[in-house]
């Protein structure tokens, strides 16, 4: 159970402090150092390449069709124009409806809010159970699960069809919110057991000797204890699901499908005139919710990806 | 916690089992069941819906004799390979140079990982216009001189897959920065201070002292990129949809046009039981791995 060190960055950094003081040799001149400039320029090249489709995106969104066609993606818009934005969100064609990507914006909120929730909320109180109440055969279960986080979803797909259309909830926001929660399960209930686990047990213990039982324990003590690990679940998911697009087609029904599904099918139509720069504000509005969490929530984001490969 | 036994082993942390059962059901009917379900059907003729007709190996003998299968293996398997040994090199690298010191550390981090925010969609559609050969990058270039520039990677046949490589490439590599950065950074600080007293150079003691130490940072990191591989599917949608022609389809992509769009669910489902294969033939010699030191760590 070693959470990878990003988490215990701060004393790193001073460890590396301390390593740099050595001496060793003739200190070179820091800022004229060859090899610093090469470093430096390899990061920027790097740093380019990562942030062209971003500026490519931008531009081109704002640029008219003819200017499109006739100039190159990397110049900047002749005049800024915000019209594409607005027609992307308002009445940007998916197939047969022209209502925009605000729809799919509105069914992905509808989609991710209680998917956080109940993912969050069971696979929190699976890893305070795992963690300080385990049972026979608990620790079978738990493996099982993180197994299960490794299956394709295409083997678990129709059976899942099959039990949400039993259910009854098939082609609705349910069916997508029940299959979130059961996926997002295994990642959020390692992060939590492996959170709750690293809590000094006698604090529990105390509690216990006092007369609180499980769910007192856990609603008392260990939820006002796990604010930054709720926040790091609560990021995570928020991307996962918000970026999710093979649910979103399958379980939510064309009427809910969520903001990928309709960026897809309005960038991929074979109708009409392909519009780029409206596809690119699409695309940018797509990409905007979980871009703006990114930015945001910095720290917390990097934990979340650090948790992804805790050893349990 | 454990050591407190009490009389009756049933209602021993009954609550706990109570507030367990979501997990259970779902280990249980989704994880154990489903995996079951689509492997014994696989066996199956099931077209539109499953049927209990069991016909043996048929399936898996009509899928490996369809060119659209084939391909999609073959293409799984180029991109993959290409994909991992790219993953790590580009990953480790950003993540040694990351760790020198540098300035602006925050600030380099936050672009070369912010890709990862990013559906497979957004990255997907973002390339596809980038890649255009008509008006992305090929036509500006050539459009600023350089003739003979070519970079139609994405309408070509041969290589194509190798777009959804860049594409992929953009959006992965920053977590496998991330998850290799935190793995040099939890090196004892004096390993750096024994190869710096012996006068081996920074990129020697990376090479062989620092990842040799971060075994475990890197097969988790194989594992997690691997695992990913096998699903790729949204960018293949968004980017190529499988073109041209049947030139990038992948094994997901097959497994989701002939269980929904064909209805020929034996099909997808052998297709899909290949996928599980995969994954266990990946998984299994890692998890032998953890158990064992495990084993002998207690």
């Amino acid at each position: 159970m070693s959470v990878l060190a990003y988490e215990s960055t701060p004393e790193k950094a001073t460890a590396k402090k301390a390593r740099s003081v050595e001496p060793s040799g003739s200190r070179p001149t820091r800022y004229l150092d060859p090899g610093r400039i090469i470093l430096y320029s390899v990061l920027f090249v790097a740093a380019v390449y990562y942030l062209l489709p971003l500026y490519v995106m931008v531009m081109t969104s704002m640029k008219g069709l003819p200017e499109i066609r006739m100039g190159n993606i990397f110049s900047p818009p002749m005049e800024i124009t915000f019209q594409h934005w607005v027609k992307a969100w308002d009445s940007a064609c998916t197939g047969l409806y022209c209502e925009g990507l605000k729809v799919g914006f509105w069914n992905s909120v509808k989609i991710t809010v209680p998917s956080v929730i109940m993912s969050i909320a069971i696979a929190s109180v699976n890893g305070y159970a795992l963690s300080h109440w385990r049972f026979k055969g608990s620790e079978v279960f738990f493996t099982i699960l993180i197994f299960g986080s490794f299956i394709p979803y295409q083997v678990m797909l129709y059976p899942l069809v099959i039990i949400t259309r039993e259910l009854g909830i098939f082609g609705s926001l349910s069916a997508v919110v029940f299959v979130h929660t059961i996926f997002g399960m295994p990642i959020l209930t390692l992060l939590f057991r492996n959170y709750f686990a690293s809590l000094p047990p006698e604090l529990l213990s105390a509690a216990r000797v006092d007369g609180a039982g499980f769910w007192g324990i856990f609603f008392k003590i260990l939820i006002p204890m796990s604010v930054p690990i709720f926040m790091v679940a609560v990021i995570m998911q928020i991307t996962g699901i918000w970026n999710d697009f093979l649910f979103g087609t399958i379980f939510a029904g064309i009427k809910n499908f969520p903001m990928t599904v309709q960026l897809n099918n309005i960038v991929n139509t074979t109708q009409g005139v392909k519009e780029y720069n409206v596809n690119m504000a699409s695309t940018i509005l797509t990409g905007a919710v979980p871009l703006c969490i990114y930015v945001l929530s910095g720290k917390y984001f990097v934990r979340g990806i650090a948790a992804g490969a805790v050893k349990g | 916690m454990q050591a407190a036994k009490r009389p009756n082993p049933l209602f021993k942390n009954l609550q706990a089992k109570i507030a367990a059962i979501p997990m259970i059901a779902v280990t249980l009917i989704v994880f154990l069941g489903c995996s079951i379900w689509t492997v014994v059907y696989s066996f199956t003729k099931s077209r539109a819906l499953p049927l209990e007709e069991f016909v043996g190996f048929y399936q898996y003998e009509r899928l490996f004799k369809t060119s659209r299968w084939l391909i999609s293996l073959e293409n799984i398997a180029i991109y993959g390979i290409f994909s991992l040994i790219l993953t790590f090199v580009i990953g480790f690298t950003l993540a040694a140079l990351i760790d020198q010191k540098i300035r602006f550390e925050n600030t380099f981090r936050t672009i070369i990982l912010y890709p990862f925010a990013l559906s497979f969609i957004v990255t997907g559609v973002v390339w596809q216009w980038i890649l255009d050969p008509t008006l992305g990058i090929q036509h500006s270039m050539q459009a600023l001189g350089w003739e003979s520039f070519q970079l139609d990677l994405i309408a070509d046949r041969d290589l194509v897959i190798f777009a959804l490589l860049i594409a992929g490439l953009w959006q992965g590599t920053g977590f496998a920065m991330v998850l290799m950065l935190a793995g040099i950074r939890g090196i004892d600080g004096e390993i750096w201070k024994a190869s710096r007293i012996d006068g081996i150079p920074t990129w020697k003691t990376y090479l062989f002292v620092v990842i040799p130490m971060m075994r475990g940072v890197m097969v988790t990191t194989l594992v997690i990129i691997a695992a990913g591989i096998v699903k790729l599917y949204d960018l293949v949608v968004a980017m190529t949809n499988g073109g041209p022609g049947i030139a990038s389809e992948v094994p997901a992509k097959y497994v989701y046009d002939f269980m929904f769009a064909r209805a020929n669910l034996g099909q997808g489902l052998a297709a899909s039981t290949i996928m599980l294969t995969t994954v266990l033939i990946i998984l299994i010699p890692w998890i032998y791995l953890e158990y064992g030191n495990k084993k002998q760590k207690s």
